[in-house]
């Protein structure tokens, strides 16, 4: 009984974050039209796109491989795992044991190395621009990452975001400097990796400016539909993880019924719709920057990991 | 020192050109011009050609001079200008493209506007010739280890105008940009020839869509020169009016696209709400938001009702209170101005050399504005500044746009003020006449040149927009900038591909 209740909850929680993308990405910009005093398209809008482009004709350029028709499948089901094993409004799911940060840095890693391939694979320029573009804020955010992990592994002892988020509720927590700096460097490590301003434009018609998008110049129909969905749960994967590690309050704890769970679930929403407020905000404020200044800012995000770390050697209590 | 009517003294008068001198020259005096000219004494105004003739328009910077020198093609070829003097080239290119004449000693002989897609080749010329196949284009070569070319456009992935841009980078560093036009040809001025000037009228609105105003001004002062045709003061000053509304409609439009080009929206929206508020209050008081066919040979074609102006008022007062925070905004972001600031140099001597008019020659340093330097009523009775900069740079060329919109806020209070009464149109008797007008539109000076026969039908128009002067020095601006800079310098230019194109 255990089991199937287990399993019930695993998969509303793989399902959840499935539905629950494409509403994240409308009410990103529905808020940053609000706050540019547009009314802005419904938060249903990304629903219907990707209808749109589900029953579109997929064209396909003459020069692609047969790697080009199988990616947008594969950084699909990458994205959608690791955006399932984050823990989200129940601690202590089913596949806890694989929900590991390090596990979750591999499988983004591996959906953004097949994306790479296929800007390049059809040979345009534009393909390659992004390609290049998106290795190099890669080489720098992967670092970043790997740092901020560390910083959170050596405070809770693991990996597992499970645990981490167990230890960020347990009285041993205590005030510490390097969380804050590892929050910080998440949250810029997050805005990078989704391609947000100020290092990407995801709303754009620019091509030379482009470094996501670039990539996707030639995807058409449902093919796109996929990535593009991948890019949704991609973002509320970040949003997540950043709320489950720092904010884990009013997450349904293992063996909780229902009604728990239900409570969990508001939770989560009223956390991602913070978190996709802040965004919204923090993108109508600020200008891209220059391709070349990605790697100050992503720097600053490294050497930040990279403080919180020593700082935890340094001394145990801060 | 010579002035530049001494210097064409020694030509052929032709007679019944207006308001300024037209002279034949021959071979020799014609390439003492170009010397000069290459030399930096005159700057190139203009150059269009004929059935059986080039024309050379020249501007003497100093006492604000202009005068055209004719040469007669006796043989199909006339002395390039382009060989000494760069600016002329991609006009002696569409000479070649349209009336077939040579230019002898030109260092580029490629085609620029006919892309081989008439049918025809110099479907103007004295002898068109039937032409099936496409022309092959060669882009200028950049060689060295690691270079590689990026194609962009003529379709591009926003809706805007076509044009292709062939970029050699090594990296993301641009080595060179070439331009590729000609797209957005219609054929305009074959259309004019043998039409009457209520259609040429019409046309010569329709060359750019967003300077439809200055188009139609300049090509009305252009038949009223050649006609003498006296136009009423309220015509003179209701031109004007509308001028300045397009030109606020524009910046406004240009200053949020700029920012909206380095992702910050808020600017775009901010600065589109303005420019909307303005093109409904032209709407209201003119019957169409871009004033499209109001200004006619003789005056203008709608009369502006009392509630108008204080519509107007209205809108001044609105854009008065509204852009000084958004000024504000601009300044003091520092991601944006991180993005402008040293962005797209364009060097104040390359500027000075292509003559470049409005910000673009502005904002380096060329002090040049045909409302004061080539005055036309009503400007000449008129209390404005001409704003100058030195820098160059994408900054500079907003900052340019920022202090016209708040010249011509100004200038729309004083001509309401000083808006005198009586008919708006003066009738345009037939006639043979030959004219030519310069009018600053919101990009710089537009030239326009026309001859009329004896129905005053357009024997011959010709359209020069400021564009011509700036799409060259953008291929030198975005030089050593980054390629994912170029979108942003070229809206800080924004050229116009329709009115080069034409």
């Amino acid at each position: 009984m255990a089991v199937i209740l287990d399993l019930v909850v695993q998969n509303a929680q793989m399902l959840l974050v499935l539905l629950l993308a494409p509403l994240l990405t409308g009410f990103v910009r529905k808020a940053k039209a609000r706050l540019q005093r547009r009314r802005g398209p419904s938060l249903l809008q990304p629903y219907r796109d990707l209808l749109r482009l589900s029953r579109k004709e997929t064209v396909l350029a003459e020069e692609s491989s047969w790697l080009f028709r199988v990616i947008p499948y594969l950084i699909f089901a990458a994205t959608w795992v690791a955006a399932s094993l984050v823990p989200t409004f129940a601690a202590g799911l089913m596949f806890n044991w694989s929900a590991d940060l390090i596990a979750i840095i591999a499988l983004l890693g591996s959906a953004r190395f097949f994306l790479a391939l296929a800007g390049m694979d059809v040979g345009t320029s534009f393909g390659g621009l992004g390609s290049s573009r998106e290795m190099m804020i890669a080489t720098l955010a992967e670092p970043a990452t790997i740092m901020i992990v560390f910083t959170l592994a050596l405070l809770a002892g693991s990996t597992q975001l499970s645990q981490v988020a167990a230890f960020m509720l347990s009285p041993a927590v205590g005030l510490r400097v390097s969380l804050g700096l590892a929050l910080v460097a998440l949250v810029m490590v997050a805005i990078a990796e989704n391609g947000r301003i100020p290092i990407d434009n995801p709303a754009t018609h620019l091509e030379l400016t482009m470094v996501h998008e670039a990539m996707l110049l030639e995807y058409s129909g449902r093919h796109l539909a996929v990535i593009e969905l991948a890019a949704s749960l991609k973002l509320l994967l970040y949003l997540s993880l950043i709320a489950c590690v720092f904010l884990p309050w009013g997450q349904a704890q293992p063996g909780a019924g229902p009604a728990a769970q239900l409570a969990g679930v508001g939770a989560y929403i009223g956390k991602l719709a913070v978190g996709g407020l802040f965004l919204a905000w923090f993108e109508t404020s600020i200008a891209k920057m220059r391709v070349f200044r990605v790697s100050d800012f992503l720097g600053a995000a490294l050497m930040l990991g990279l403080l919180g770390t020593l700082l935890l050697f340094v001394s145990r209590s801060l | 020192m010579p002035t530049l009517a001494d210097a064409i003294a020694a030509g052929l008068a032709i007679g019944d050109e207006n308001p300024w001198p037209r002279r034949a020259v021959d071979f020799d005096h014609w390439r003492a011009l170009v010397e000069e000219l290459a030399a930096g004494r005159w700057t190139l105004l203009g150059l269009w050609g004929d059935q059986d003739a080039v024309h050379l328009a020249l501007l003497d910077e100093a006492p604000r001079e202009v005068a055209v020198v004719t040469h007669r093609c006796a043989s199909g070829v006339f002395p390039s200008v382009g060989r000494l003097h760069p600016p002329a080239i991609r006009f002696e290119r569409s000479i070649k493209d349209l009336f077939g004449l040579e230019p002898i000693g030109s260092p580029d002989l490629r085609p620029w506007l006919d892309h081989g897609r008439w049918g025809l080749r110099a479907p103007l010329g004295a002898r068109p010739e039937l032409a099936s196949a496409a022309l092959e284009y060669a882009f200028l070569p950049a060689e060295g280890e690691g270079v590689h070319q990026i194609p962009v456009g003529p379709v591009h992935a926003g809706v805007i105008e076509p044009g292709h841009f062939r970029f050699s980078v090594n990296g993301e560093a641009v080595v060179r940009l070439e331009e590729r036009l000609g797209y957005a040809h219609k054929g305009v001025e074959r259309l004019m020839m043998g039409a009457d000037l209520e259609r040429a009228a019409r046309l010569a609105g329709r060359v750019s869509g967003d300077s439809t105003v200055a188009y139609a001004l300049v090509f009305s002062r252009a038949v009223e020169a050649a006609l003498a045709v006296e136009v009423p003061p309220r015509a003179i000053w209701l031109r004007a009016l509308m001028a300045e509304l397009e030109r606020l409609a524009n910046h406004f439009g240009d200053i949020g696209a700029i920012c909206n080009d380095v992702a910050f929206a808020l600017m775009h929206a901010h600065c589109g709400a303005l420019r909307e508020r303005v093109l409904r209050v032209a709407a209201s008081c003119f019957g169409h938001r871009l004033m499209m066919d109001r200004v006619a040979p003789g005056g203008v074609s709608v009369d502006l009702a009392p509630e108008g102006v204080k519509r107007i008022r209205d809108l001044v007062g609105t854009a008065r209170r509204a852009f000084p925070p958004l000024v504000e905004l601009y300044d003091n972001t520092a991601s944006l101005q991180d993005r402008t600031v040293g962005a797209g140099l364009a060097e104040p001597a390359l500027v000075r050399r292509f003559g470049c008019g409005g910000y673009v020659g502005r904002a380096s340093g060329r002090r040049f504005d045909a409302r004061r330097d080539l005055a036309y009523p009503p400007y000449d009775g008129l209390r404005f500044e001409i704003p100058t900069l030195e820098e160059g740079d994408v900054n500079a060329r907003v900052w340019i746009r920022i202090r016209e919109v708040e010249q011509s806020l100004a200038l729309v209070e004083q001509i309401l003020d000083g808006l005198p009464d009586g008919p708006v149109r003066a009738p345009v008797a037939a006639g043979r006449g030959e004219g030519m007008a310069v009018v600053e539109g919101f990009r710089g000076d537009i030239l326009a040149y026309l001859r009329l026969d004896a129905d005053a039908r357009i024997e011959r128009c010709h359209l020069r927009d400021p564009s011509w002067f700036q799409w060259p020095v953008l291929e030198a601006a975005i030089g050593g900038n980054i390629v994912a800079d170029f979108p942003l310098c070229n809206k800080s230019f924004n050229c116009s591909y329709s009115g080069h194109d034409l």
